[in-house]
């Protein structure tokens, strides 16, 4: 009946236009929000896009890319790079793992007030902690009176200004970002399970290897991937503790434009550290399944 | 002052061709439901049958994608939730943790600028309907499962709405308590005269509360009626399932225009079809047999005649070998194999019967023959399902 | 020490044989947090050279600090632009946030990866974008600029942590509210803000703080009169080590310190367990 088919439908355009009423008020709220990201991110990222790929003669070219491969310095600043970020996040595993597996294993009301220790340092100026890493650090510094005090060593050892500097200020500074996913993943594995693993006589550290390490390696991979990722554009520590002596790609980048004001070549070598960033977090995503990881935690 | 100002202020609510898709899938298909002023209606389905969804859009909460709503003439599917002057009880209580008892309840009050003394006398009057006297300054924390239970529906109730909704609001509670809400529930509808709308996924719990049922799957209602008539008269194999318990057990076509169960005439197609309500049927038909209504017959009769407890009976007679007894306390089942003629497969029955001395469970040892009956009555024939 | 032979864990594995863990533990804790209090004493010296410990204690530094309008200027442009950025980026991030949380529609995820974008985007090349926009625009050396920039970076973290808040939140409570005749916008700020406002109230110390310790884009926007803290300090670390910076830094760990253990007693009052 045609009646029954027209009367079936009823108010079903009135229900979709306030449905997409609805929608977009919901969108008008985090409209504000994306108007900010958009200026500030998108326009001016886009905009360094479109200078990179831009010659000098103000033409589409490739040059700001070909000399990248041209020169050998950009090859040691990538070089450069991927050595900082990828020691930094072995030593943050290796400092980091035992300190979450010891915060996880102690009871809630402790374990949050050691975790104090990791979250100051995490809501402390990162300028300031290098500020006390470069004091610590330097010739005349805490450190190497300390060591020379004690006879670990009889003259002043360079620590800072040098590759050894930057590693130690950036692993502080990394360090928390490893140590609040692993903790979270840490916490959600089920005590049963290593209970169980030990009643069926699981040694201890086969118990560990075999159970509960796997079932940290969630956390432990997004947290390695935040630090990784952070690294890459890292600026400020090593600036300042590697003396210019540990030129990154962020270094580099404020080199070029303070000295050549290339802003093609500047833009250029941004875009592949964005792009070599991207590919890095989707890489992982798919080899680990990290959304859940990344976006799920707290 | 009373709370019962139930004839006043309850609604009837027509539902028609109300859809919503998600997808490819329906969670609501073109349903059409009549709810009557002042009735206790149960939307009763397994989970993602659509029950909750149709709850929610009579509620405002979820917007389907056509049809119509009406709360006596009004059409109420372009209103939002506020507008709609619906009590609604949510499955997690929803309480708001940050006031208490008393400001829970005056919340819907406030909202409708009532004077501050009413205000306090409808709370106080709430509260005592649903026996909290007392507790009003209490915070929501200090209350045990079923108190919070109580402060939801006096919060949905103080401000006199016209439709009440719940959305298994017994859920989280234990067997004991669930069970007392129920009667509880059942005692304060009557009070209130409000028209409800229950949501659950408890067969049990819709026939212990509800006038009437709705009985929903796929996004489909299947049968509408009163808790009786649902268990007494499943439409479809469905139905027979998930309310109460029940065998299905197929029936062939014999001779003329009867029904038979191995080499029993269960009955006519004709009687099946008017019980049906008159609905042509070319799947074939099953018997709906129910644990409680099957008899366990005297052994031994030496008579050809059937026995019950040493009278003649005339009703159908399946025989089998019990599988396996289980004592219930109040009660006890008997899975029985049947002795099937006409498909070999064999056919496992649950029987159910009370407890009492004469019943003489000893006897019924397993592996042992045995004779179950059925009255004529209780002889329920539905369509096959098509699969 | 008895306790040492009872078990440790769930593997039954003692304490004694756990010490190593907990000498381990412990030295790094106090390697996390030595460094940020080592400017502490230091701030104190009355020495050129930052020696410790020091051999003359006095407030030198403090009165440089205090005394120098450079100083005092960049403290003052700093603390605008963070309590500005903090104002700006609270609501828009709780805003967003809670759009993206109830909408179900498809597009809400794409929304949200988009917003969150700053915080991964090198922040390098959002300051030489910013940068580079900005001085066609008009915003560099500006107020305006660098809270627009600050809002942008601290925004993200606004939306996580009252995404997480929302998600321990049961919304059924804003729809029972609004059966109960609250319209939407009542059945937030009546029912859901209140319970969320100490999420509120951490995510904006850490727009606060996002904002007041950021450097690279505060280097690249900010200059002139509009110089923040942080790009003094910057210039002043890279260049020859002042020990103002000691009585500085002395001041920001102090701020972070109070910050974070107002966040931790709001917490803990959330979660009385």
């Amino acid at each position: 009946m045609a009646a029954s088919a027209g009367s079936r439908l009823k108010h079903a355009d009135a229900l979709k236009r306030q449905n997409r009423l609805e929608q977009w008020t919901l969108l008008g709220l985090a409209a504000p929000a994306l108007v900010v990201i958009v200026l500030v991110v998108l326009i001016p990222v886009g905009w360094l896009f479109y200078l990179s790929f831009l010659g000098g003669d103000g033409q589409f070219s490739l040059e700001n890319y070909q000399k990248m491969l041209k020169y050998k310095s950009y090859a040691r600043t990538f070089m450069t790079t991927f050595q900082v970020s990828i020691l930094t996040t072995l030593i943050c595993i290796l400092i980091g793992y035992p300190l979450a597996y010891f915060l996880a294993q102690l009871p809630n009301r402790i374990a949050g007030l050691f975790m104090l220790t990791v979250l100051l340092p995490f809501w402390t100026s990162l300028l300031v902690r290098t500020y006390a890493w470069l004091v610590l650090l330097q010739r005349k510094g805490i450190l190497n009176d300390f060591a020379i005090q004690i006879g670990l060593w009889d003259s002043p050892v360079k620590l800072v200004h040098n590759m050894t500097g930057t590693l130690i200020g950036m692993a502080h500074i990394m360090l928390p970002f490893l140590v609040l996913p692993l903790y979270n993943a840490m916490k959600k594995i089920d005590r049963d399970l290593m209970q169980a693993a030990s009643n069926l006589g699981a040694t201890p550290t086969r118990a560990f290897w075999q159970i509960y390490f796997p079932l940290s390696m969630p956390g432990m991979v997004a947290g390695s991937l935040i630090v990784f990722v952070l690294c890459l554009g890292f600026y400020v520590t090593p600036a300042v503790l590697g003396g210019g002596r540990v030129i990154m790609v962020a270094t580099q980048i404020t080199a070029i434009l303070e000295n050549q004001y290339d802003w093609g070549a500047a833009s250029a070598l941004g875009v592949v550290l964005l792009v070599a960033t991207i590919l890095v977090l989707i890489l992982a995503s798919r080899l680990f399944k990290l959304d859940s990881a990344l976006f799920g935690k707290g | 002052m009373s709370l019962d100002h139930s004839s006043d202020s309850a609604l009837p609510i027509k539902i028609s061709g109300l859809t919503k898709k998600y997808g490819d899938m329906y969670a609501l298909d073109a349903v059409d439901l009549d709810i009557k002023s002042g009735e206790f209606l149960t939307l009763l389905g397994p989970s993602g049958s659509g029950k909750t969804t149709l709850l929610m859009a009579i509620a405002g909460f979820n917007r389907p994608d056509a049809g119509s709503i009406r709360f006596a003439d009004q059409e109420m599917i372009l209103y939002p939730p506020h507008r709609r002057e619906v009590g609604m009880v949510f499955q997690s209580y929803a309480l708001f943790p940050h006031m208490t008892v008393a400001e829970n309840i005056a919340f819907p009050l406030k909202l409708r600028k009532v004077s501050v003394e009413e205000c306090a006398l409808r709370v106080e009057e709430a509260l005592q309907t649903v026996q909290l006297d007392g507790l009003g300054a209490r915070n929501i924390d200090q209350l045990s499962g079923g108190q919070r239970q109580r402060v939801a529906l006096a919060r949905a109730f103080v401000f006199r709405p016209r439709i009440l909704l719940m959305d298994e609001p017994l859920s989280a509670l234990d067997k004991k308590l669930r069970e007392r809400m129920q009667i509880e529930l059942k005692q304060l509808h009557r009070q209130l005269g409000v028209t409800t709308v229950y949501v659950t996924h408890d067969q049990r719990e819709a026939l212990t509360m509800s006038d009437r049922i709705a009985v929903i799957n796929h996004g489909k209602l299947v049968q509408v009626d009163t808790p009786e008539a649902i268990y007494n008269a499943p439409a479809n194999a469905f139905v027979a399932d998930f309310i109460g318990e029940s065998t299905l057990l197929p029936l062939s076509l014999g001779g003329g225009d009867q029904l038979y169960f191995g080499d029993q005439s269960i009955a006519t197609v004709q009687a099946a079809v008017s019980a049906q309500g008159g609905t042509e049927n070319n799947q074939g038909w099953s018997l709906v047999v129910r644990p409680e209504r099957l008899l366990v017959l005297d052994k031994n009769s030496s008579s050809s005649q059937p026995l019950i407890n040493g009278f003649a009976f005339d009703g159908i007679v399946f025989g089998g070998t019990i599988r396996e007894s289980v004592f219930q306390g109040e009660s006890a089942f008997l899975i029985v194999a049947l002795a099937s003629g006409a498909d070999s497969s064999g056919v496992d029955v649950a029987v159910r019967f009370s407890t009492g001395k004469a019943a003489n469970i000893e006897s019924l040892a397993n592996g042992q023959q045995i004779e179950l009956g059925l009255h004529r009555e209780d002889v329920i024939v539905i369509p096959q399902e098509a699969d | 020490m008895s306790w040492l032979n009872k078990a440790a864990s769930d593997t039954q594995i003692t304490h004694r044989s756990r010490l190593w863990l907990y000498c381990l533990a412990t030295v790094i804790m106090l390697l996390l947090v030595i460094p940020t209090f080592i400017v502490i004493p230091m701030s104190f010296s009355d020495s050129q050279y930052l020696e410790f410990p020091p051999k003359v204690w006095s407030l030198r530094w403090y009165e440089e600090y205090i005394g120098s309008a450079k100083w005092m200027r960049a403290t003052a442009t700093s603390l605008k632009i963070a309590v500005l950025t903090m104002l700006v980026a609270t609501p828009l991030g709780t805003m967003a946030a809670y759009a993206l949380f109830v909408s179900g529609h498809r597009a809400a995820r794409a929304v949200f990866v988009l917003l969150i974008t700053p915080m991964i985007v090198p922040v390098i090349l959002i300051a030489i974008g910013t940068f580079y926009a900005f001085g066609k625009m008009g915003l560099n050396n500006s107020i305006t600029g660098l809270v627009l920039a600050h809002t942008a970076l601290a925004t993200p973290l606004v939306m996580i942590v009252i995404t997480a808040a929302l998600r321990s939140y049961d919304l059924d409570q804003e729809r029972v509210a609004r059966s109960l005749g609250a319209t939407r916008l009542q059945a937030f700020f009546v029912i859901t803000l209140p319970q969320i406002k100490f999420s509120v109230i951490t995510s904006a110390l850490l727009a606060f703080l996002t904002s007041f310790d950021e450097v690279i884009v505060s280097i690249f926007v900010s200059g002139g009169k509009t110089a923040t803290l942080t790009k003094h300090m910057f210039s002043a670390l890279r260049d020859y080590i002042d020990p103002t910076i000691a009585a500085i830094s002395t001041i920001m760990v102090l701020i972070s310190t109070i910050l974070l253990l107002v966040t931790q007693r709001i917490g803990s009052r959330k979660k009385p367990d």
